[in-house]
Order: structure tokens, then C-alpha cells, then sequence
């Protein structure tokens, strides 16, 4: 089953953010600032990259070996007491998650930040199925209230200013009119949530790492939220992507090591959970397996290394587009140099411009924990764009007569000859018009009176007559 | 060493003096220089685009021209990462005519450290200056340490550049965040490129450099183009100018006239 | 009909993913071990472990006797004014909970202080390691306005692999590593101390 979506133009989505300039230079240093504390925690470490190469192989032998690791994993899971769910995709995964709370006659759920959930729009179809859903994640929260989606896989809020957080607050928590102070409407949030902790009928999570060895589950967070979600009601539910799987208990030292410091430079989240099995007898822990085309990308050799992903965020924090032009402009669940190897993956027509949204300037991959050639995976989606007929007939015709042009060596020269003289004699209204959209922002170079080539033919040619013709 | 010159077409039409001042400089340090004539561009902007039917051609082409010398020597980190890190889908893994030409291709800074041991340019600059890291010479090339990673790494145009007598290099703010070129991004993304080249430039102002030097005209294009069109108190030049002993440009205000 | 989908769960997707996976073979590297000798240790691990746990927000104090721990309590106002206090360390500080009477982890709602015993503490990262089976309600130490974890100072590892193989083989049930106060940057990545967990964090070093 494919829904079609609606086809993303990044540059367009990103217009109003990216010429807000103030809002995009406040965004651009918010994120800054995350990095900056990353690279503090790297340095911090002499292992740094050994810990990433170790990061990167561990998860390449998981991909490679996943269908014996899930295995293993259901395996030892559910001697721990846990109950495994597969779904093949969002469908199923929402249908499994429906079904239990029906059974248990549930209408309030509290849930933590999960990645997965999002991508498979389990709070829309819950909520139309009549189930009170409540995102604790204090970001989440926020940006729940406001009828919003994450801007962020980690700072769900962070595109929201804390005026408006303020006046969200105002309207549904009832405080103060114009109240910004963030400790203050961090407190409100707190007591809010609070009420909303004690009513939850069951707990849904998501998942950072699982492990095949023992059948445990890792939960990250620095609020909390996530522990005391699933401390009060009987009943958790832990929905992940396939991907989540690590072989071994002691791998978690590496991936716990690495997420934290990539995500918010912290040393590690202030909590970070183990769950083997359910709490107690009473107790239930269900542990819902996502395909939803991971499989699909796993069969691809240029893009498998994206499934390494642990969702931390960092090559958002470092993109300098996407500090700019704010998540929302990728119109995808997942943002972000990630988001834009994985929103094709997904539908490769609604996501045609979030290869092109990118520079190439390679800091998300040097960025990357798990070593994810993000970059180079944006550049090879171009490639299945354009061999898909998905790149813009202007575009196509244009690079076809670069190739031609850059194939006969005499045209290109004239071609050259003519530019730099129209640059020269043209009037700039004429040259630096709204069609040229190099020159409404930017002024052309001057053009020289010859090019290298005239140039060396004139000057060097004698004493270089074997190269000529 | 029987050296071949490979000008960047932008740089062949644009900035001919950058590509004099590589020839020079490399004659300067006892290089035989030749500049196949027939040479126009490596296909990069198809390849960037994801149109490499269109690029493999060019790429076929590049390869037969330049085949034969002892080195080919290119004053952009940027094309020459195009040969030596994206050019081999375009040929057979076996092909020794493409592996020697991948091996021996070289960006001017890394050319002059990394294969003539040279750390040292007779010349002076006096001025004060800032440097672009250009992200493919960077993060491709690996021709100095990215903030990124924890990996210690040698700056090659720095070390030539701090060379020069009374050069005064200051630092800027987020050292090598890129300037939003990106080939045909610049014109795809513009509104994006633009607040990254105008972001980019302010830094090297607020470093109190007077001009900011790089290894790729393409990434100084397109912030020439916003300091000219803005009238921003900075000025460019490529390593290669500032090397071969050009003067700095006289008014920050390069062009538009 | 999400019954029938439920029921026909175990059969269909398993199979259907796990064919998916197995019809396509990746040639897999080897699963790497870590060489231990590049792993980072540290001259003073104590004063690593105290340096970090301030960096993420935590207290820590050297104590000799768990009498000394219930004196720098009281020196704490929120602890002073406290009414309803947990406690698995009755030897510093006597509960006023009596978890054992307590069946629903609901009624601990309005704790205000929860004082456990950790395992053992990370020296690069100021996390100490809590099992569960020591926690007679495991929501106590997240619902808590306050909480203190006692752990001893000759139980300090250097890093998260030295951790994990102190674990060892975990049981079923939970453990949880804390490192500092709960905490959010949520709002314009201003750090506000006790999101939803507790507000403060002290540790207790005790030989």
C-alpha cells in the first residue's frame, strides 16, 4: 500500500524561515550551540573515533545478521516475560498497538518521545480511534499543544520561541499571560504533566537500543518522562524500528558512550533504562518490531549504511541548511541530512528536492556516530532521481548541454568568449535580471578581457608548441 | 617532472590570473608546467546534480587528456576531489590508465607540501588575513583538520600561507562552516546559499581580516559576489594569487562597476 | 477485527520480514571486540566522577558513616520541611513511606524524598547504576521531588564498557543508570533542572 504524498519543494518550504533573518540567525545559533557542546564532549575523549569506527561495524554486522538477531532477540525477550509483535509496516504497527489498548479497555496513554511513532502518525490514528493521547516529552509537549509536528528528532521545540511557548502555555495550562521564563513554564509543564503521569492507563515508549544477547530494551531520557510513564500504569508498550538491535549487552557501553555526547553534548542522558521483561507479575511489557521499509533500504547497497542511524540528531545540529531553513522546510518526519536520505527511501517522488537541499559540504558525515557517508548517500539519491526522470526537464536539458558544451573544447571557448564579452559591454539590467537567479542576490564576477586559454596561447604557446594543434 | 596544469573551467573564463598565478608558482619551485589545451571542465556539475550519464563522457574525455604526465596539478580542492573520489564509477576498477591519473592528481597546496615537501614560499603579504576552508578540500581531500573530527591533521594551505613574511592570519568563528556554494545549489537553494555566504563572510569580517584566502574560486565567487553586491568590507583571493606574490586588490568592492 | 489482525500477527509479519531479510544476504564483518587498552582511564577516578556528576547537574558529598549522610540532609532545607520520605538505606536515613504497605506505585505521588543505595558509579560521566531489584517500587526514584543515591567510593569504574561488564548478565526486571537531576533544554535550550523526575540530585560517597 502506498499512499501518494504531497510532493515536498524544499526551497520554497524554506523561503519564509530562512528570510526571517533574525528568527534564522536565533535558530542557526541555537543549534550552533548544541554542536559546539558536542565537539567539547569529543574532544574530551582520546577514543572519540575509534568509538565511532567501533559504532559503525557493530551496527554494519547487525544489518548484515538481522534476521538471527531479531530472532534471538524474540527469543530471550519473551523468556524475560516480554510479548514481541511484528508489523510489517505503520499500518499494522498502529493496528497492534490499538489492539492492545482495546483489550485492556484503554482511553488515556502516556507517551515518550519515539521516533517511530511519529513515522508511523500512531497519535492522529489513535486519537481518531478515541484514545486520549499525552506526549510527556516537555518539546513534544509544547509542540502538541500548538498542533504541530517535531521540527527535531531530539529538540522537537527548538524552532518555537519561548514567548510563544509562553502564549501556548497561557492557553492551555493557564499561565500568567506573557510569562517566557523558561524555568517558569518548564514548572507549569510540570505540574500539568504530573496529573497526566497519574491518569495514563498505559505507558508507550520508544526504544534506543534492544539486545538480542539478553532481550532487554534501553530507554533514553533526560526528563525522565519516559521511566515515570511506565512506572505508574501496568501496562508498557515499546514500539521500535528493526534497526534498534544491537547483538550484544556489552555493545551498549559504545552506542550509550556515543548518543548522549552526538545528541546535546551531555556525557550521557541523565537516565538511561534497562527493561528485561515486564515490571512485576501483574505487569505486561510489549515490544512491537517495525519493518516499514527498513528491509527495503537494507536491500540497497548504497543506502543500507543509513539504517545504522540511532536518531541522534547531531547531522541536524551541524547542517547548515538545516540550521537555516528550519525542519519544517523538510516536510518529513525525520529532518535534516538523515531525514533527506530517508524521505526517498520512503516515497522517492515527495521527496525529489531533499537530496538538493544540501551543499555537500560533508559535515554530517564527519559529525556522524555511526559513520553514515550521509553526503555521498545525498549525492547517490541524486543519481536515482535523475535516472527515475524526477529531476526537472530544465535541469536535465541544462546538464545535458554543460556535457555537450564541456565535449567540444572550441564551442566552450567561444561559449566562454561570448559570456565574458556580454558581461562586459551588456548593461547589468540586462545581465543581473530576475531570470538569472545567480545574480538577484549576487553580482557576477568581472569579466577579463581573455580567458587562461587565450591567455596561454598568447604567452606560452611557443615554448609549448608539442601541445598545440 | 613533466607537470600538467588542469584549470577549473570557471576559473579558465573568470579568474585566468588565478591559473596564471598557479603556473607561476609552480614554475617558481622548478615544476615543468604544461596546460593541455584542449581541457575544459572535469563534469562535477552533472555529478552533483546526479547526471552522470551526462558526466561520464566529460569524465572519459578528462581522462584521455590528461593521461601521461608525471602529475596533474589543479588549484581547486573541489575538482580535484571529482577525479580522485567520484570518478570511478566511471571506469572499470581495473583501468590503469584511470588509477595512475586518480593517483596522480593533486590540489596546488597539497601538491606543493604532500609531493615536493615544501613548507616554505619566498615572499612576503603583509596583511592581515583569514582562510576558507572550502568543505571538499576539507572533508574530501582532507587537506587540513575538520572541527568535526578528533583526528589531528596538518593545514596545507596554512602552512604555505603562514610562511609568507608579515602574514597574520586571524581566526574566525566556526572555522570551517561551509559558505552555502555548493554548485548548483547556489541557484536551487538560493535563498539558503545566499544566508550561508552572507553569515560566512560577516565571520571572516569580525575576525578583523582584511582579506580571506582560499583554495576554491568557486566558494570566493559566489562570496565575492554577496561582498560585491552588498558592499561588505572584505575582500578575496585565491591561495594561488597570494602565493605567486599578487598584491592585495585595491578596493573591497571587487567588481559591479 | 484487530483481534483476527493480532491473531494472525506471529505467523504473517514474522515470516514476511524475516523472508525479507533472508532474501537478501549481506555479507556481514565480523562483530569487532574492543581493544581495552584504548579505552579511556582516569589518574582519579573519584574526582573525575564528582567533577562530572557537577557538570550534569549533581551534588556530590564525601561521607565517612551514613550518620554523617543524615546530617548533611538536614542541613538541606527541602529535606528538613520533608514529610514523605522513601528510604532503602535506613541506616542513614529512616523512611517515613513504608513501601511494604504501599501496593499501587500511584500512592507514592507525592514522595518528596527518595533515598537508595546505587551499585557503583561511572568516573566519565557521573552516572551511577541503580537495580532495580533494590527498589521495592521502581517509580520511586522518578516521582520523587528529591533524591539521594548512596554509593560507595572504591566503587567507581572509568568508562561505560567497565560498567556494562560489572552488569554482567542482566536478570529480568530493570536497572537504570542516572546521571544528575532530571532536566530539560526543551524550551530555547535553557537547561531547567527537574522536568519530571527529581529536581535535585546529591550523592553520597561513602568509603
Amino acid at each position: 500500500m502506498s499512499i501518494a504524498l504531497p510532493i515536498v519543494d524544499h526551497p520554497q518550504a524554506a523561503k519564509d524561515f530562512v528570510n526571517n533573518v533574525p528568527r534564522s540567525h536565533w535558530h542557526d545559533d541555537s543549534l550552533w550551540f548544541v554542536r559546539s557542546k558536542r565537539d567539547r564532549q569529543a574532544q574530551s575523549l582520546p577514543e572519540w573515533e575509534y568509538l565511532r569506527e567501533t559504532a559503525s561495524a557493530i551496527k554494519r554486522h547487525t544489518i548484515a545478521n538481522l534476521a538471527d538477531y531479531l530472532q534471538e532477540f524474540e527469543a530471550n525477550a519473551t523468556r524475560m516475560g516480554a510479548v514481541v509483535h511484528w508489523a510489517a509496516d505503520a499500518a499494522e504497527h498502529n493496528e497492534i498497538v490499538l489492539g492492545l489498548l482495546r483489550r485492556n479497555e484503554t482511553h488515556r496513554i502516556i507517551k515518550s518521545k519515539s521516533m517511530l511513532t511519529e513515522e508511523c502518525g500512531l497519535n492522529e490514528y489513535l486519537i481518531e480511534n478515541g484514545i486520549d493521547v499525552v506526549d510527556t516529552d516537555l518539546g513534544e509537549r509544547i509542540v502538541q499543544l500548538r498542533g504541530e509536528t517535531p521540527s527535531h528528532i531530539v529538540l522537537p521545540a527548538i524552532h518555537i520561541k519561548k514567548e510563544e511557548v509562553g502564549e501556548t502555555f497561557h492557553q492551555h495550562l493557564g499561565t500568567r499571560k506573557g510569562e517566557a521564563d523558561p524555568q517558569v513554564l518548564t514548572e507549569a509543564a510540570r505540574g500539568h504533566l504530573r496529573g497526566k503521569f497519574l491518569d495514563g492507563e498505559v505507558g508507550i515508549t520508544g526504544v534506543n537500543f534492544a539486545i538480542a544477547e539478553t532481550g532487554g530494551i534501553v530507554v533514553c531520557t533526560n526528563e525522565g518522562n519516559a521511566d515515570l510513564g511506565v512506572s505508574l500504569p501496568r501496562i508498557h508498550i515499546a514500539c521500535m524500528g528493526i534497526e534498534k538491535l544491537l547483538p550484544r549487552f556489552e555493545n551498549l557501553a559504545v552506542f550509550t558512550r556515543l548518543l548522549a555526547r552526538s545528541a546535546t553534548g551531555q556525557p550521557i542522558t541523565s537516565y538511561t533504562s534497562h527493561f528485561h521483561g515486564p515490571r512485576d507479575a501483574d505487569s505486561e511489557l510489549h515490544i512491537v518490531l517495525v519493518d516499514n521499509g527498513r528491509t527495503r533500504i537494507r536491500d540497497s547497497d548504497t543506502f543500507r549504511d543509513s539504517l545504522n542511524c540511532i536518531r541522534c540528531g547531531a547531522c541536524m545540529n551541524t547542517c547548515p541548511v538545516y540550521r537555516r531553513s528550519g525542519g519544517h522546510s523538510y516536510r518529513a518526519t525525520v529532518p535534516g541530512p538523515i531525514g533527506s536520505v530517508l524521505g526517498p527511501s520512503k516515497d522517492m517522488k515527495a521527496h525529489k528536492s531533499l537530496p538538493y537541499a544540501c551543499s555537500l559540504c560533508g559535515s554530517c558525515t564527519d559529525v556522524c556516530p555511526v559513520k553514515i557517508p550521509l553526503h555521498h548517500q545525498l549525492l547517490a539519491w541524486r543519481k536515482v532521481l535523475v535516472g527515475q526522470r524526477l529531476l526537472a526537464w530544465n535541469k536535465r536539458v541544462g546538464m545535458k548541454a554543460a556535457s555537450w558544451l564541456f565535449r567540444h573544447p572550441r564551442v566552450f571557448a567561444a561559449a566562454g568568449y561570448s559570456a565574458r564579452m556580454a558581461l562586459r559591454y551588456l548593461p547589468k539590467s540586462l545581465t543581473h535580471n530576475r531570470l538569472n537567479e545567480w545574480a538577484i542576490d549576487r553580482d557576477l564576477p568581472d569579466p577579463p578581457k581573455q580567458s587562461f586559454r587565450a591567455w596561454y596561447a598568447q604567452n606560452r604557446k611557443n615554448t609549448q608548441a608539442e601541445q598545440s594543434e | 617532472m613533466n607537470v600538467a596544469l588542469f584549470v577549473p573551467c570557471y576559473i579558465d573564463q573568470f579568474f585566468p590570473d588565478v591559473a596564471i598565478s598557479t603556473l607561476e608558482l609552480l614554475e617558481s619551485q622548478g615544476v615543468s608546467v604544461s596546460f593541455p589545451e584542449f581541457q575544459t571542465c572535469c563534469g562535477q556539475p552533472m555529478a552533483n546534480t546526479g547526471c552522470n550519464a551526462d558526466a561520464a563522457p566529460v569524465a572519459r574525455k578528462f581522462v584521455e587528456m590528461f593521461s601521461g604526465f608525471d602529475a596533474v596539478v589543479c588549484p581547486s580542492g573541489s575538482c580535484t576531489s571529482m577525479i580522485r573520489n567520484h570518478y570511478q564509477e566511471y571506469f572499470a576498477a581495473d583501468d590503469e590508465r584511470f588509477n595512475q591519473l586518480r593517483d596522480s592528481t593533486f590540489e596546488l597546496c597539497e601538491f606543493l607540501v604532500d609531493r615536493l615537501g615544501i613548507r616554505k614560499i619566498e615572499g612576503s603579504f603583509p596583511h592581515r588575513v583569514s582562510i576558507h576552508s572550502s568543505c571538499h578540500g576539507l572533508r574530501e581531500l582532507r587537506l587540513g583538520p575538520s572541527s568535526e573530527q578528533m583526528v589531528p591533521r596538518e593545514n596545507k594551505l596554512r602552512i604555505l600561507l603562514e610562511s609568507l613574511e608579515g602574514v597574520e592570519i586571524e581566526s574566525i568563528r566556526r572555522q570551517d562552516e561551509c559558505c552555502g556554494f555548493g554548485g548548483t545549489f547556489a541557484v536551487t537553494e538560493r535563498e539558503t546559499s545566499v544566508a550561508m555566504g552572507v553569515d560566512r563572510v560577516q565571520d571572516h569580517v569580525e575576525s578583523g581580516s582584511e582579506v580571506m584566502i582560499g583554495g576554491d574560486m568557486s566558494c570566493l565567487m559566489h562570496m565575492q559576489g554577496l561582498i560585491s553586491r552588498r558592499e561588505m568590507p572584505m575582500r578575496v583571493m585565491h591561495i594561488a594569487e597570494v602565493l605567486a606574490g599578487r598584491p592585495l586588490p585595491s578596493s573591497p568592492a571587487v567588481s559591479a562597476r | 477485527m484487530i483481534a483476527e489482525a493480532n491473531d494472525k500477527e506471529p505467523s504473517g509479519s514474522k515470516q514476511v520480514i524475516l523472508d525479507r531479510l533472508r532474501g537478501r544476504v549481506v555479507e556481514s564483518p565480523g562483530l569487532p571486540e574492543l581493544d581495552p587498552d584504548r579505552l579511556i582511564r582516569y589518574p582519579d577516578r573519584v574526582s573525575q566522577f564528582c567533577e562530572t556528576l557537577k557538570f550534569v547537574g549533581g551534588e556530590s558529598h564525601f561521607v565517612d558513616s551514613p550518620a554523617q549522610i543524615r546530617e548533611i540532609l538536614e542541613g538541606i532545607e527541602v529535606f528538613s520541611a520533608a514529610d514523605r520520605i522513601a528510604s532503602t538505606f535506613p541506616e542513614a536515613v529512616e523512611p517515613t513511606v513504608d513501601l511494604s504497605q504501599v501496593s499501587d506505585p500511584h500512592l507514592l505521588s507525592t514522595l518528596d524524598w527518595t533515598i537508595v543505595k546505587g551499585e557503583f558509579g561511572v568516573a566519565e560521566n557521573g552516572a551511577i547504576w541503580v537495580d532495580g531489584r533494590t527498589l521495592p517500587h521502581r517509580v520511586m526514584i522518578f516521582i520523587a521531588q528529591y533524591l539521594a543515591l548512596v554509593v560507595s567510593r572504591s566503587e567507581i569504574v572509568d568508562n561505560m564498557h567497565e560498567a556494562y561488564a560489572r552488569i554482567g548478565a542482566p536478570s529480568p526486571g530493570f536497572g537504570v543508570f542516572v546521571s544528575g537531576p532530571s532536566k530539560t533544554a526543551d524550551i530555547e535550550q535553557s537547561l531547567v533542572l527537574g522536568a519530571h523526575g527529581c529536581r535535585k540530585l546529591q550523592v553520597f560517597l561513602l568509603p
